[in-house]
């Protein structure tokens, strides 16, 4: 049984029909891409199964048990963290605060004090800035804090949409090390990246959005390799 | 254009949000230091006008009233922030509150308060026993006041307005006004003397609930009196005022600082998905918001019931609009700031009361000028929001 299922999910806002029939399952311990261009659902996928955004029809199941009927703070307890698009920060709030809100629902205090080390040893730069507001950061910092709060709820399965946006290459290939650190350390990932090399290269396994609904699915390596991928979303 | 074409072309970041009102708007420093110059010219007059003693009489009775305002400014405050509402029956909670604490503690020689009559317990006797009997009967009345003052807090939201969060930003509102309405209409049915025999209607409009001549706890006890019988008078009763409006205040902005409720107020109300995402029950803290609002406007109507001598059905409509002025003055959103902005509000009053002939009945006019102006050369206030929100 796979840890994370999106099974056959349709979403609306209003009228309009975002997802179709979308079915994805994450195994515990992988990390899988989800590409598509813009529009195609990618983002309304992850809300999906944070509960941002109720499913009409169709189930998420994290480790078997249905989570789409929780509200989206149930679902963050249950172990989903979510850097969403866009970052949304506390703009207003130091680093220090925005890390320690991803601790929020923790009670650990010792391992939390542990995971704010082990957050600041993956991003440096924040270590140096955790008195900073989070409003005044750079784009690449920020995209570091929204990370970093969502792995302070020591989530099972982190939700990361659109990592590199905005990034300069260098730190485009820092922040996917870092994915991969965070992968190597026992964390399943669930990833947006509309650099669908990148993606694929990081990725076991991914699934390409197409207006809503999966059109392609696979290990990682088949993708690449595959003509219609190499031309929609590789640019050869 | 599409949300779709719009992320392409590359619109992420929505458009730079417009700050300021108009074109005369000044720096937060410019109208800081403008501010502090009108106070200290209009001081001056004052004690030109009226000699020392006076001027710092009504300065310091300026500053009392100030206390309440602060109190309540604080509730808009709150519960802007977290919901962008403009909650327009917070200052009738206020005067639902000042009610709570005549009930319960009773006013001497007029009517029995709740304590007496269920347990034989009479409250205004304690309070006027001695000083530490005193302290006691502030330490039963203003919690309990809280508490119930919370709870309708609660009420209110859970009831008026929690429907209504994803509603176009009117409907809330013109439910606010209708729950105010609800309200006063509730009080004067039964705190307004019964209309005479033979007329209409519940009771006599207009009409105010005595709350004793001294308030329900006799302190008329001078505490300082600073350059003898022509200078300043303190009196206990208004030191009090001002001390547990102050002590309220700050343990506000503690709570909200380092408590972890505290800290999920703060974040709903920057980034409420991203909260939620952070495991915060957003119904949850919005109630706690209402409830800590609500208290704090009832620490502002328990002393209010102790200070002045009567309390009037509809008085909540005033002090609610004076107090939202203070919070928008200090910058809405901010705590501190609605603290800074209700003693100022009340400055402004004592200055129009003085210094402009039957000032008196000027006092909501110059208040509301003050709210004008406000918003027009500087609508973020003296503490408003100076980040940037690039986030
Ligand atoms: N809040 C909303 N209300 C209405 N329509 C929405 C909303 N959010 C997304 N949509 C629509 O749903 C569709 C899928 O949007 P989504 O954000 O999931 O796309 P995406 O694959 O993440 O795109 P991108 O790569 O541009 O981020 C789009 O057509 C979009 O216009
Ligand atoms: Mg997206």
């Amino acid at each position: 049984m796979a840890l994370l299922e999106v099974d056959a999910v349709d979403v609306f806002y209003g009228r309009v029909r975002a997802l179709q029939g979308v079915s994805i399952e994450v195994d515990e311990g992988e990390i899988v891409a989800l590409i598509g261009s813009n529009g195609a659902g990618k983002t309304t996928t992850l809300r999906t199964i944070s509960g941002l955004v109720r499913p009409a029809r169709g189930a998420v199941r994290l480790a078997g048990k249905p989570i789409h009927t929780m509200g989206a703070e149930q679902i963050a307890r249950m172990g989903i963290g979510h850097a969403p698009e866009g970052r949304r920060l506390f703009p207003r709030m130091t680093v220090q605060e925005n890390l320690d809100m991803g601790a929020y629902s923790r009670r650990d205090g010792a391992k939390v004090k542990h995971d704010f080390a082990w957050v600041y040893s993956l991003f440096p730069r924040l270590a140096e800035r955790r008195r900073q507001l989070a409003g005044s950061l750079s784009g690449g910092e920020q995209q570091m804090v929204a990370i970093g709060r969502a792995l302070m709820s020591r989530p099972r399965v982190l939700l990361l949409d659109e990592p590199s946006l905005g990034l300069a290459p260098i730190l485009v290939d820092a922040i996917f090390d870092v994915i991969r650190e965070i992968n190597g350390e026992g964390t399943t990932i669930l990833l947006i990246e509309q650099n669908a090399l990148i993606a694929l290269h990081t990725a076991a396994r991914a699934y390409v959005l197409e207006t809503g609904s999966v059109t392609l699915s696979g290990p990682a390596s088949e993708l690449l390799a595959s003509a219609d991928v190499q031309r929609a979303y590789l640019g050869m | 254009m599409s949300a779709a074409t719009e992320a392409a072309v590359g619109g992420r970041r929505p458009a730079p949000r417009i700050r300021r009102g108009l074109r005369l708007a000044v720096s937060q420093g410019q109208f800081l230091t403008v501010l502090a110059g009108v106070f200290l010219i209009l001081m001056l007059l004052m004690i030109v006008q009226d000699g020392a003693g006076t001027a710092g009489n009504e300065v310091w009775r300026g500053l009392v009233l100030g206390a309440i305002y602060a109190l309540i400014a604080v509730g808009y405050t709150l519960v802007y922030g977290i919901i962008e509402l403009i909650n327009f029956a917070h200052g009738d909670v206020f005067t639902l509150s000042a009610f709570y604490s005549i009930f319960l503690a009773g006013i001497p020689g007029v009517q029995e308060g709740f304590f007496k009559r269920f347990f034989g317990f009479d409250i205004n006797h304690l309070a006027g026993s001695s000083p530490g009997g005193l302290v006691l009967a502030l330490l039963i009345i203003f919690p309990i006041s809280m508490i119930l003052a919370g709870l309708t807090g609660v009420l209110i939201e859970r009831v008026a307005y929690r429907r209504l969060r994803n509603a176009p930003r009117l409907a809330p509102l013109i439910t606010a006004v209708g729950v105010s309405f609800l309200l006063e209409g509730i009080m004067f049915a039964f705190f307004v003397p019964p209309a005479p025999p033979g007329q209409p209607g519940l009771g006599t409009p207009g009409a105010a609930y005595p709350t004793g001549e001294d308030g329900w706890i006799p302190t008329t006890h001078v505490l300082f009196n600073i350059g003898g019988s022509h200078g300043v008078v303190i009196g206990a009763n208004d030191a009090m005022v001002i001390v547990i409006a102050l002590v309220a205040m700050f343990a506000l902005a503690g709570f909200i600082r380092y408590s972890r409720t505290g800290k999920a107020m703060r974040a709903s109300a920057q980034n409420r998905d991203a909260a939620q995402l952070c495991g915060i029950n957003i119904n949850r803290t919005i109630s706690a918001t209402f409830f800590l609002g609500s208290a704090l406007a009832a620490v502002g109507g328990v002393v209010y019931a102790m200070h002045y001598h009567t309390i009037t059905w509809n008085q909540g409509y005033q002090f609610g609009l004076i107090a939202f002025t203070a919070a928008v003055l200090g910058g809405i959103g901010n705590i501190v700031g609605a603290g800074i902005g209700g003693f100022l509000i009340g400055l402004v009053e004592a200055f129009t009361v003085t210094l402009i002939p039957n000032g008196g009945s000027w006092a909501l006019i110059v208040v509301f000028a003050v709210l004008i102006l406000v918003l027009t050369l500087q609508p973020t206030g003296l503490l408003g929001m100076r980040v940037p929100d690039r986030a």
